[in-house]
């Protein structure tokens, strides 16, 4: 079984040559931590860098530089700063070319929720709605079950959506799995986990084909 | 040149009152209007309808108006880290209209450029499309979202000349931009104001057209929300 950083190191292997990336709050910020140093990569922020690049030194903080969760952060040589309208340009005209972030349900057919719980404080979506409506490559880090232990793999998201039919891939604390026609298509083990108890953890429907092989991390 | 320049803070909120509608930029804490803001607190005007894309922290930013009870409505994508936001929003003193943040920098963009509708996307499938018109294209379902409308909009650039020609700073540009020139009047405030002819025009990000008045903010805390570092090794 992985733990976060582990989810974060097996998703970095999915960040290839030439790509911009979008890292969503939570586990996905970490990725950016493993990511392969002899592959170019930059990161956008949607607040409007892209090249965003480590936490500063303290007592080099900017005010005027942060991340889209207000944190404050450096950018790399060939950074680019832009209005928020610009980077949604970048979004939703499919510039960016692997969106990760986190969720609390996903259904087979991709369909994603991850900014409300009827009865809870609503925070909002933020640029959630926009990323997942329009990224043509969406990867979901998260546990594979909920506090309460139930799986978040689920035939029908019963939380309001954020979109329709978009998720990918996901890669859990247990497994990594592509979202096909048919359902949610076990493709790797975390190490130590059996198939088993995949499916167990899966309330959607699980397709498993073959020898599942142990992630490499 | 055409002169925008206002001699503070109080002759470029000249003409705000109750029940109005304004935009104001900013993400987080990060390049918001702040003096405008403590203006408005100073009028008390009341029954305000804000569009941004966060609502502060409980005693800063937007939050300021909130404690004084001026919002009646906000229109943003996340309002987190606001303990009296989360209050008034529960006991439903504080109407809260969230917006997917793509389509809030678009509805601006679009009211700035005289762009009265347009289809994306986000939201589709959504509680958020519930009640717009929604329609296909390339394949793909979009939802038609229409521009906003604004009494004021306040934005905060880094530098700005009389004219009203202004530079932004880092990330601190965000929702500024867009909102020029997408409300009635827009009262931009700068950390400073430099003579006309100063700024090279090849580096000018919105045009003095966009903005109707400009002044130099008094004082500027650039509080920062959430500070991270890294130890040197």
């Amino acid at each position: 079984m992985l733990d976060k950083t582990g989810i974060a190191k097996r998703i970095a292997k999915e960040v290839k040559d030439g790509y911009y990336v979008n890292l969503g709050i939570g586990i996905p910020t970490l990725v950016a931590n493993y990511v392969r140093h002899d592959i170019q990569v930059e990161f956008q922020s949607e607040n409007g860098v892209l090249g965003m690049g480590p936490f500063p030194y303290e007592g080099e903080e900017d005010a005027d530089i942060i991340n889209a969760g207000k944190q404050t952060i450096t950018t790399l040589p060939g950074a680019s700063f832009f209005e928020s309208s610009m980077s949604f340009s970048m979004i939703r005209g499919q510039h960016v070319d692997l969106t990760i972030l986190g969720a609390m349900e996903v259904s087979e057919n991709g369909d994603i929720a991850n900014w409300k719980i009827p009865g809870k404080m609503v925070k909002g979506m933020g640029g959630a709605m926009d990323l997942v409506a329009s990224a043509e490559n969406i990867i979901v880090a998260m546990m594979h079950t909920n506090k309460a232990g139930e799986s978040k793999l689920l035939k029908e998201c019963t939380l309001p959506l954020t979109g329709v039919g978009c998720v990918k891939k996901i890669v859990t604390n247990l497994a990594v799995i592509e979202v096909t026609d048919k359902g949610f298509k076990l493709l790797e083990r975390a190490p130590g986990v059996s198939v088993e108890e995949i499916q167990n953890a899966t309330e959607g429907h699980l397709i498993v084909e073959g020898e599942i092989p142990e992630m490499q991390l | 040149m055409i002169n925008k320049k206002v001699a503070n803070v109080s002759e470029a909120l000249e003409g705000v009152s109750d029940d109005m509608t304004f935009m104001l930029g900013g993400f987080g804490l990060c390049g918001i209007p702040e003096n405008a803001i403590a203006k408005l607190v100073d009028l008390g005007v009341k029954g305000l309808t804000c569009i941004s894309n966060n609502a502060g922290v409980d005693d800063f930013g937007l939050g300021l108006l909130l404690q004084k009870k001026q919002i009646k409505k906000m229109v943003s994508s996340y309002v987190g880290e606001n303990d009296e936001f989360e209050r008034q929003m529960l006991s439903g003193e504080l109407e809260v209209e969230l917006i997917p943040q793509g389509t809030l920098a678009e509805r601006c963009r679009a009211a700035q450029a005289g762009i009265p509708a347009f289809f994306t996307p986000a939201g589709y499938g959504t509680e958020v499309a519930e009640g717009k018109e929604t329609r296909e294209f390339n394949g793909k379902m979009h939802v038609l979202e229409n521009a906003f409308k604004a009494d004021f909009s306040f934005v905060k650039a880094w530098k700005g000349d009389e004219a009203g020609n202004l530079i932004f700073k880092g990330t601190a540009r965000n929702f500024n931009p867009a909102m020029c020139g997408a409300a009635n009047i827009t009262v931009a405030e700068v950390e400073e104001l430099v003579p006309v002819g100063t700024l090279d025009p090849n580096e000018i990000h919105i045009p003095g057209i966009f903005v109707q008045r400009i002044f130099q903010g008094e004082v500027y805390e650039k509080r920062i929300e959430q500070r991270t570092v890294r130890q040197r090794d």
